[in-house]
């Protein structure tokens, strides 16, 4: 074992690996993943320099954005058990690091997409930036049980501002694949926070959960699932995507639904309980999105390529 | 067993790689940015 005998009056700096991590690289790879579907499903080509500067910005906005969520939430991510460990709580880094480190990234995509792609594209990316680090983190996360409904508008953003950045416009499939997202959100996280729940209570947020109840969340649950069924069926009902897209959606949220079902009609046995329905819906939802969107590009594709129509 | 690493050491060696992956980041940046120049000019 090799431990640093380093005074704590003068610590280490953070590590180039700590301000990645405070990236939230795995949030970030859904956030470039469904922002890239957006500019593929896009009915124009982008130029390949812009459209991966357009990707790159994506990520960097996300990852400002993810920095400064971590910078505000230190003394909460240092309570809960699944956050202990981010460079912030674990001590590696000092705030003032991670601040700047999370103004610069995000001020940076701004611009950076501005000068690449153009001014809505940019203007959309600050509003995600802004919603997720300010009327997310700091405004409703402490503040009300609805913090997801609302706060999940955040991750809903990157397809829209994919597509933009391909088409220069907005339409209404990235309206829709918006709102895909925004629907999604809720029972996704809500089925993390059923088996995290005690983790929330400790540290004070006011999750679902822990205000109103895990039956009400349960039935929330089951509620958002439903109305996301009809809604991923719309891109192909308003012939912004094909069959191939539509057969997909829908047995894909069929099967979310199912999943949610069970998750929704369940009573919890104890406190012993493995939650295993809540954590296999949680599991599925992000397998559920990435194929989702997959679809939706595989099938823009299919039908650029005149197999399909 | 444990091994005592000097902090100065340490400190040195976490900076030389940070100082590394910036001027790297830096590089890329000004390619990135040329790149872009030249195809919004076309």
């Amino acid at each position: 074992m090799t431990t640093l005998s380093a005074p704590a009056a003068h610590p280490l700096p953070a590590d180039w690996r700590d301000f990645f991590a405070l990236t939230k690289p795995r949030v970030m790879s859904l956030v470039i993943f469904t922002g890239l579907c957006g500019m593929l499903a896009a009915p124009v080509a982008i130029q390949p320099v812009l459209g991966f500067t357009a990707i790159l910005c994506i990520a960097m906005g996300a990852g400002g954005a993810a920095a400064l969520n971590q910078w505000w939430e230190a003394d909460l991510d240092a309570g809960m058990k699944r956050t202990a460990a981010r460079p912030l709580p674990a001590g590696r880094m000092d705030r003032t690091s991670a601040r700047d480190f999370g103004f610069l990234l995000s001020g940076a995509s701004v611009f950076l997409m501005a000068f690449a792609v153009g001014w809505l594209a940019a203007a959309i990316l600050a509003v995600s930036i802004v919603y997720y680090a300010v009327v997310y983190t700091i405004w409703l996360k402490p503040r009300t049980p609805q913090n997801i409904v609302i706060g999940g508008g955040a991750g809903a953003f990157p397809p829209m501002i994919g597509w933009v950045a391909a088409t220069g416009d907005i339409t209404l499939i990235p309206v829709v694949l918006f709102a895909i997202i925004f629907f999604w959100t809720p029972p996704h996280f809500w089925a993390l926070a059923l088996f995290v729940q005690s983790d929330y209570a400790k540290v004070g947020i006011p999750m679902l959960p822990v205000v109103a109840g895990e039956a009400a969340t349960r039935r929330q649950i089951l509620l958002y699932s439903l109305l996301l069924l009809p809604l991923t069926l719309v891109p192909w009902w308003i012939g912004g995507a094909g069959t191939v897209y539509g057969i997909c959606a829908g047995l894909l949220s069929s099967l979310f639904v199912a999943l949610a079902i069970r998750v929704g009609l369940r009573r919890r046995t104890g406190e012993d309980d493995a939650m295993k329905p809540e954590k296999q819906l949680f599991a599925y939802s992000v397998l559920y999105l990435f194929v989702l969107f997959a679809a939706l590009v595989a099938d823009r594709w299919l039908v650029v390529q005149g197999i399909t129509s | 067993m444990t091994e005592q690493l000097d902090p100065n050491a340490a400190r040195k060696r976490i900076q030389r790689s940070r100082n590394r992956v910036v001027a790297l980041l830096l590089a890329a940046f000004v390619v990135l940015v040329y790149a872009i120049s030249i195809v919004r000019m076309d």
